[in-house]
């Protein structure tokens, strides 16, 4: 028999695979290779986690995490970066629904939470440098300022982010591009809540009982 | 304050006749060769078809040229060290200074692993897995063009350092202590980091952008276990990347923090843990081997395959042995420094791990012997590079099983034997696949094949030069000798030097060949020229298209019906022969618009990189500002692809003869 009109014979469309179906629609695919990349921005993460992990006890004689942490401050940070994440899901269904004023006032929302929390965090480093405990004093503050920090610095990229988005939706309207970017906006500053998350139990909690 | 920071006209080199010689002929090279262009008026063409280019063919070529001249300079720092080497005996000093020898083998390691062997990988996949997908482009173009000019910013910065300032001299790991601010105060750690971190983004994004292709746009019909193995081996290796270069990025952030701000992560004093930094260069370092490696392994699947004219024997066991190794790769990365002090158990743990990972490549090795067993073998130089390598591998695949036991390898750690064995896995196993490569596909993406001839001189060559100049490092190894050795007192290790010197003429005149090869294939063309599209009878999609390809790959989306697609659609052809083929019917494609957007913000990132190395802080700041801009500017364009009408296609198609076109 020959194998190639053996293929031929059978119905294309009969049953398709997941996998057999073609290329997926664009959405799809950017989303995709987003998650991709907060895969990717996770692994760097883990590396600063790892370091801090490592150095956690080297404080070379200089002051230890028990006696640096505010555990209040660090709770109204996350207060307002978890509330944050849920007003930029509200602004997510407000570009479903293709609603501009509700996407303008939850994104202004999320900015000013955003912004809050970073102030916050500058605030923390700031006391801590005042009192001698910077990044240069031992191997563990080193560590500390770089994760927390690396979080703090994407947390400012996301704030760029959005504005520049705000600007695209009032310039160029809902149009797939800019749907798509949005799309990405949103899984970016949820996975910021996600580390935040580990950065909050690893360094803060833990970190604070070594 | 200083407006130029670190930089002043002492950090240009005069007094060193040799660097000074070297980067005085690099400058009048690009400058004869951009004059040229610019004469001719070569640069509106120059700059519409390919600096601005987001045509995944067209960025492969250009990943594959900019390797293919580093592969050059990487060289000539080869040909350097070995001509030292074999001089510098007993109380001979040699002609190269030690801070000049130095930074020549950091160079030499930096640029060869980072500068050639990645960006030659990288162009295959660029070229390769697209077509073999059946597709027109991969997932992100315009991000691919991004990725290829990062990568090429980062090229221009390493050889920047030639010129003004100086480059690391802490060999191509820059393992702390030394590379730290206290015992390398210079630039040339900082040109080694900013180079690589510049380029590393890029090569993050075409990990991303290569696995969101495979995996989400193949042809309609191509289920994974309908893919070429060449895809296979690219996501495999795409999968590697994005798993491990995060890990190098956050691991250089911490040595630039230590460099930069006086941070503790490495340093000797404060707490710092230097052996975190080996640990983590590691964990990217040995998945590296093989994200160079796998997709080399792809190709010599698809060479076998296509010159014995049988399927691939064993496509399955090939698919999981490369799963494996991508993730027993990740499990290997202590035996790269058992003399660190870990306990007996630790090391014998990652000694076995390591062994293991010759499993599947034995699985690889046996499927390729199997695939050639029986079929009928044309014996072309892709054939030749793919026996070659064969035999080369696995000899140098035994020495690592061997360093892969501690005590053994805590009597060669850092010796010569150590340099030999990875020069004997990855040569073979990386570059004679990227030629083997580079011959199979030429014709593809150019329209005319290589001269086979000149092709298999140069193999010859190669082969012959490579064994002359590695197996006498083995023995000098077992005699004692460490690597990166300036001069030494052991008279009796000289003969073996100057034996190694010898084979890298070979190789040399290997180069030769090749060079001889393109200048020649160039003048022949019309003999050489491939009108099918299909000059090998090959197996897999891309032969279905004309050579070159037109822009858009296939006027129409191929469908797949099993493995080795186009294979089966030729068999096909000859059942359907006499029918009449069905009429086309050409609708509109959209292609993603060209756009600059990539080499504007590689410009900014060497502007950047470059002021952050000479602490020019504002100028650092502009740049950041203007790579900021050129997004913008990206992210408000009014046109983001251009449409090809139904007309040009058929148009293409009837010049090309295509069955069915109108």
């Amino acid at each position: 028999m020959n194998v190639a009109v053996a293929i031929h014979d059978v119905k294309q469309d009969a049953f398709v695979p997941a996998s057999e179906a073609g290329p997926a629609p664009k959405r799809i695919v950017v989303g995709f290779g987003f998650w991709i990349f907060l895969l990717s921005d996770i692994v760097m993460f883990s590396v600063l986690f790892a370091a801090y992990a490592v150095l956690a006890r080297a404080t070379a004689g200089g002051p230890t995490g028990a006696q640096l942490f505010n555990q209040v401050n660090v709770a109204i940070q996350t207060a307002f970066l978890l509330v944050s994440s849920y007003t930029c899901g509200m602004m997510s269904l407000a570009i479903s629904t293709r609603q501009r004023l509700n996407t303008y006032t939850f994104a202004f929302i999320t900015f000013v939470l955003g912004a809050a929390f970073l102030y916050l965090e500058v605030h923390e480093f700031a006391s801590m440098i005042a009192r001698g405990a910077g990044p240069q004093r031992s191997a563990f503050l080193s560590a500390f300022f770089t994760v927390v920090g690396c979080h703090g610095l994407h947390v400012t990229a996301g704030l760029l982010w959005l504005v520049v988005m705000m600007a695209q939706v009032a310039i160029k309207g809902f149009r797939p591009a800019v749907d798509r970017r949005l799309l990405c906006f949103a899984l970016f500053w949820h996975a910021l809540d996600i580390i935040w998350v580990w950065l909050f139990t690893a360094v803060y909690l833990i970190g604070a009982r070594l | 304050m200083n407006l130029l920071g670190k930089l002043t006209w002492s950090a240009i080199p005069f007094d060193q006749p040799i660097i000074m010689g070297a980067s005085g002929g690099m400058i009048l090279g690009i400058a004869s060769v951009v004059g040229w262009v610019a004469l001719k008026g070569y640069v509106p063409y120059l700059w519409r078809e390919w600096l601005t280019s987001v045509d995944h063919k067209r960025i492969g070529v250009m990943y594959i040229v900019l390797a293919l001249l580093m592969l050059l300079r990487g060289f000539s720092d080869a040909v350097m060290m070995r001509a030292q080497q074999a001089v510098a005996a007993g109380g001979a000093q040699g002609y190269l200074p030690p801070e000049h020898f130095d930074q020549i083998f950091s160079a030499h390691g930096t640029i060869m692993i980072f500068f050639v062997a990645m960006p030659l990988v990288i162009g295959l996949m660029n070229f390769v897995v697209p077509l073999q997908l059946g597709i027109r482009d991969v997932a992100f173009p315009t991000l691919n063009s991004i990725s290829l000019w990062l990568t090429a910013s980062g090229i221009l910065l390493i050889n920047i350092s030639l010129f003004v300032g100086e480059f690391a001299r802490t060999g191509w790991v820059a393992y702390p202590p030394l590379s730290g601010l206290q015992f390398s105060p210079g630039v040339g750690v900082d040109y080694y980091l900013w180079s690589l971190q510049i380029s590393g983004v890029g090569t993050l994004l075409t990990g991303i952008n290569f696995v969101t292709t495979i995996l989400k746009t193949r042809a309609p019909g191509m289920g994974y276990m309908r893919m070429p193995v060449f895809c296979w081996t690219a996501l495999a290796s795409n999968l590697m990347i994005i798993a491990v270069f995060p890990i190098l990025t956050a691991t250089f952030a911490m040595l630039l923090l230590d460099r930069y701000l006086g941070f503790h992560f490495f340093t000797v004093d404060a707490g710092g843990n230097a052996m975190m930094y080996v640990n983590l260069f590691w964990m990217w370092g040995h998945p590296e081997v093989y994200i160079l490696v796998l997709p080399a392994f792809g190709v010599f699947s698809e060479v076998s395959a296509t010159f014995s004219g049988k399927p691939l024997f064993g496509y399955r066991s090939m698919v999981a042995a490369t799963m494996v190794i991508c993730v027993l790769s990740c499990m290997v990365w202590l035996h790269h420094f058992f003399t660190m002090g870990a306990s007996a158990n630790v090391n014998a743990v990652f000694g076995i791990a390591s062994m293991i990972i010759g499993v599947p490549t034995g699985v690889k090795i046996f499927n390729w012997l199997f695939t050639m067993y029986g079929g009928r073998l044309r014996f072309t130089v892709p054939v030749l590079w793919t026996i070659g390598f064969m035999v080369t591998f696995v000899l140098g695949g035994l020495t690592g099983v061997l360093l892969a036991v501690p005590p053994v390898d805590w009597q060669v750690h850092n010796s010569l034997f150590l340099v030999a064995h990875f020069h004997h896995v990855i040569i073979p196993g990386v570059i004679f696949g990227v030629f083997a490569g580079y011959m199979y596909w030429f014709p593809k993406a150019f329209g005319f094949k290589l001269d086979e001839s000149w092709g298999r001189r140069a193999f010859w060559c190669w082969f012959i030069g490579f064994h002359l100049a590695f197996m006498p490092l083995y023995v000098v190894g077992l005699m004692g000798m460490t690597r990166r050795l300036q001069h030494y007192d052991v008279v009796s290790w000289q003969p073996w030097l100057i034996a190694a010197a010898a084979g890298t003429a070979i190789i040399f005149a290997g180069v030769v060949c090749q060079i001889v090869q393109f200048v020649v294939s160039i003048r022949h063309r019309e003999e050489l020229r491939d009108v099918t599209g299909d000059p090998w009878n090959g197996r897999t999609l891309e032969w279905s298209t004309t050579s070159p390809p037109p822009a858009w790959n296939f006027a129409f989306l191929p469908h797949v019906t099993g493995r080795d697609a186009y294979w089966s659609k030729k068999a096909l052809a000859r059942v359907t022969q006499g029918q009449p083929p069905e009429a086309r019917e050409y609708k509109p494609i959209e292609v993603p618009k060209n756009t600059p957007t990539g080499f504007v913000n590689a410009f900014f990132a060497v502007v950047t990189g470059f002021a952050l190395i000479w602490h020019i802080w504002w100028m650092a700041a502009l740049g950041l500002v203007g790579a900021f801009v050129t997004f913008l500017a990206f992210a408000f364009r009014e046109r983001e692809e251009d449409e090809i009408s139904a007309e040009t296609l058929a148009q293409f198609d009837r010049a090309h003869a295509v069955e069915g076109a109108p």
